[in-house]
């Protein structure tokens, strides 16, 4: 009973849907606000779910249906399964079980491949081009983001997040030791949530809307909530691995904290959204293949040699 | 989903697309991300406006050349009422010519920064576009003091301006231009250092020298690849003769020397209306015209933001011209697209579209039809294309004599 | 870029709230027309001038002057203010003249009918 209460009221799907939405809302917000303008107000994104629900769904007459409806719906299902598993304000999630990291980590590819999906399958000229790019776009970040999620793992010599997280929080000193995996970790999730200067697969001045071209009503609802909900779900994995502290605050003082982490990295990421121009295709791949692979090996060898040194 | 060769695919950017602001229609033939091919079609812009011109007389003809387009609302005008004084034999006073320089400058501040708003939305970057328009709005401000209007002006009469600069207002026109200046030198600053920025634009739309004066490029883009074309040194007009100024011109031959020469010429641009403000002579502002104009034809050019303007009138000694003929300088920089596009990835379209200013409003004009088969030209009569395009819609079944007025 | 950016987040923004604060346009701003219908002498030089046609002069039952101006075509040169010789017409600093009714683009402008002594 305790545990469907957490699933499906708090910290599950109902918070995450409100969080999501005051997520996107405080990303706006900051990004019209830096850019000298008044942004929307608070309820513009709830606005635009209510909105987009009412509204006729259109399907193109090439597109395989099944597939079209499907994505959404597997895009938020993923998100919302991976959010049971990440520590958020104690050493414990809601679940956890040996070996979940790589279930959390593989919950959170399936988005990509959904909307890969969709888009193939909406026949659109525009909707193909965008899901390729989605896929490709997928073999430059999600290596470096592999790497930099293994190496802390590597240090504390488990396979379970929370028994991660009560590592860390035993031992504080050593999260400076992963502060290269931070910011690889940081970029490669702008690449994951496509904003700029990643959002290649959106790009609207090229090919319209991407693999989201053909969506619109209700399905669309569903794909943007997916979104913002992997916005918060991403922020809250790399605010659990690499900033473990206030995890033995109690539940008040604890879920403060938790809020404070997750807003400073959707921040971050706004500022990433802003100072950045687009990147091309080619340039992406080579950025993150000539400079964020490495740098994720070299943060995996030296947690190694660190694991030799303290054991 | 049409194919072309193997792994070859045609896509429409446009007639409508969210990458122009005009509606032209570029099909792209892609093989991946590689562009293959590009077909342009032009002429959904076209509204008859050189006809409408016959039909009215020469200073209702100011306002509607006037709209052609709204931001070089200010060169079409000029360009015209300069031809018509031309062939009336007419000496603007000097006053007039200064404060036609003056609205001329001050517009292409206006057209340069929305230039670099456009810009920076097309490779992904929304902040420089809100900052560069939030900039401009300082040069719109100033001209609707000047002028009445935020665009299409309307200070042109045949025979010299309509409103005066007071002396209020030159101060003001001196207060706006240090703010200008100052952001100006920032965004010189971003677009040669911000990394992004320079990636996405250098290498880009690349067109050499000797292809530039092939095609017939004009203005910054044929500026930035060292082809000295300005026609304010070259044939100048209005008050520029008499003021210093600077051609700029770039080696890079790509998107970021268009994009440097653009901001370059802002500079110079202040320092122009600077010394016009400070150099104003007395006198009046405008003569007095006739209305009938008497026979003769004139070409006018003229320096728009975008490149070599230009105009022909002729007239026959009656109130209404019998021909006027207009040329943009989008006309002349679209036949270079299709060489900057080779061999290069689809991401680079919209700013190379961007890079070479376009403005379809004004380029759509009438060109000449040739029948391949015939390999000569016609001039089909108003009637005979009203019953040539009935008989060809009735060939496939729709009957447009039900339309109001055709018979 | 980074610091313009984070300064501008503390910064008030420059959007301004209309319709709940509206800007004054310039002195000299070319937007609706006035008419006097005392001055005019009827000579149409204005509807003569006019490119789009907007304005008609007519004579009124009394033997003066009426305007009638068609918002929706005017396109606010301010040519007929040039042309009138009596300064019968003027242009004021008014912007906001959508209508949701075509019939209230067309201004009709009678000149006060004579109070009877």
């Amino acid at each position: 009973m305790h545990i469907l209460f957490e699933v499906f009221i708090f910290p599950g799907v109902l918070f995450l849907f409100v969080f999501g939405l005051w997520a996107e809302f405080f990303d706006r917000r900051v990004y019209a606000r830096m850019q000298n303008r008044i942004g929307p107000p608070w309820f513009q994104p709830l606005a635009d779910i209510i909105k987009l629900i009412a509204k006729e769904d259109l399907i193109p007459e090439e597109a395989n249906v099944i597939f079209f409806k499907a994505a959404p719906v597997f895009a938020l299902a993923a998100v919302l399964a991976a959010f049971v598993y990440i520590p958020l304000w104690s050493t414990n999630a809601i679940a956890s079980f040996y070996g979940d990291i790589i279930v959390v980590l593989y919950l959170l590819t399936l988005p990509t491949i959904a909307i890969f999906l969709g888009g193939w399958y909406s026949t659109s000229l525009f909707a193909r081009i965008g899901s390729v790019r989605n896929v490709t776009q997928f073999f430059a970040y999600e290596v470096p983001l592999l790497m930099g999620m293994l190496a802390p793992t590597l240090l504390a010599n488990t396979w379970s997040f929370s028994e991660l997280t009560a590592y860390y929080h035993a031992h504080p000193q050593y999260t400076l030791i992963n502060l290269i995996a931070f910011v690889v970790c940081l970029i490669s999730l702008q690449g994951k949530l496509e904003k700029a200067p990643f959002d290649i697969p959106e790009a609207e001045t090229e090919i319209v809307a991407g693999g989201f071209t053909e969506y619109s009503g209700r399905l669309f609802a569903m794909l943007r909530l997916a979104l913002d909900i992997e916005m918060v779900v991403g922020a809250s994995l790399i605010a659990a691995v690499f900033l473990p502290f206030g995890f033995g605050l109690g539940p008040v003082a604890g879920f403060a904290v938790y809020m404070a982490k997750v807003i400073s990295i959707v921040f971050l990421l706004s500022v990433g959204r802003t100072i950045f121009a687009r990147m091309r295709m080619d340039q992406m791949i080579a950025f993150c293949w000539q400079y964020l692979v490495p740098l994720s090996m070299f943060q995996i060898i030296l947690n190694l040699v660190l694991k030799g040194f303290l054991s | 989903m049409p194919e072309m060769n193997s792994g070859e695919f045609k896509i429409p950017i446009g007639p409508q697309h969210p990458a122009l602001k005009e509606p032209t229609s570029f099909s792209v033939a892609l093989k991946g991300e590689k562009i293959m091919g590009v077909d342009v079609r032009l002429g959904y812009n076209h509204r008859g406006i050189e006809k409408a011109c016959e039909e009215r007389t020469y200073i209702q003809d100011v306002y509607l050349i006037e709209r052609i387009c709204g931001i070089c609302s200010h060169s079409h005008s000029t360009a015209f009422v300069q031809a018509v004084e031309e062939i009336a034999g007419l000496e603007v006073p000097k006053r007039a010519k200064y404060i036609r320089m003056i609205i001329g400058e001050l517009e292409r501040i206006h057209s340069h920064l929305l230039w670099l708003g456009v810009a920076g939305h097309e490779i992904g970057f929304d902040t420089l576009l809100m900052y560069t328009w939030r900039d401009r709005e300082i040069a719109m401000d100033i001209l609707a003091e000047i002028t009445g209007n935020r665009v299409n002006y309307g200070m042109n009469t045949i025979g010299g301006v309509r409103r005066d600069i007071t002396a209020a207002q030159a101060k003001e026109v001196m207060e706006a231009l240090k703010p200008l200046e100052e952001r100006t030198k920032y965004y010189i600053d971003i677009a040669t250092q911000e990394p992004t920025i320079v990636e996405r634009l250098s290498g880009v739309g690349y067109v050499s020298k000797e292809d530039t004066i092939k095609l017939g490029a004009v203005g910054p883009t044929a500026r930035a690849s060292g082809v000295a074309r300005d026609i304010r040194r070259d044939d100048p007009y209005s008050a520029y003769d008499e003021i210093p100024f600077n051609v700029i011109t770039d080696d890079h031959c790509d998107v970021y020397g268009r994009a440097v020469v653009r901001l370059k010429e802002l500079m110079e641009t202040y320092k122009m209306i600077s010394y016009g403000v400070m150099n104003l002579p007395e006198g009046p502002i405008s003569v007095r015209a006739p209305r009938k104009i008497p026979a003769g034809e004139a070409i006018s050019r003229y320096e728009a933001p975008r490149g070599e303007d230009f105009h022909y009138v002729k007239s026959n000694g009656s109130d209404h011209p019998e021909r006027v003929k207009v040329r943009a300088p989008t006309l002349a920089n679209v036949q270079c697209v299709k060489k900057m596009l080779e061999n290069r990835y689809l991401a680079d379209l919209p700013i190379v579209v961007a890079a070479i200013d376009p403005c379809f409003s004004c380029t759509d004009r009438l060109i000449e039809v040739k029948d391949v088969d015939k390999k000569s030209s016609d001039v089909i009569e108003w009637n005979d294309l009203t019953r040539y395009s009935i008989d060809w819609y009735r060939d496939r079944g729709i009957d447009m004599t039900k339309v109001g007025g055709l018979k | 870029m980074l610091i313009e950016v984070l300064e501008n987040l503390f910064k008030k923004p420059i959007t301004i709230t209309y319709p709940i604060k509206k800007e004054a346009m310039p002195k000299g701003y070319r937007g609706k027309l006035k008419f006097f219908p005392e001055k005019c002498i009827g000579c149409k030089l204005c509807m003569k001038d006019c490119p789009a046609n907007a304005i008609t002069i007519n004579m009124t039952a009394d033997g003066k002057y009426e305007a009638i101006l068609d918002m929706g075509k005017c396109i606010y040169c301010g040519q007929c203010v040039d042309s009138c010789a009596k300064k019968a017409l003027e242009l004021t600093d008014e912007f906001d003249l959508a209508q949701t009714d075509n019939k209230k683009l067309t201004v009709d402008i009678h000149a006060e009918p004579e109070k009877k002594p």
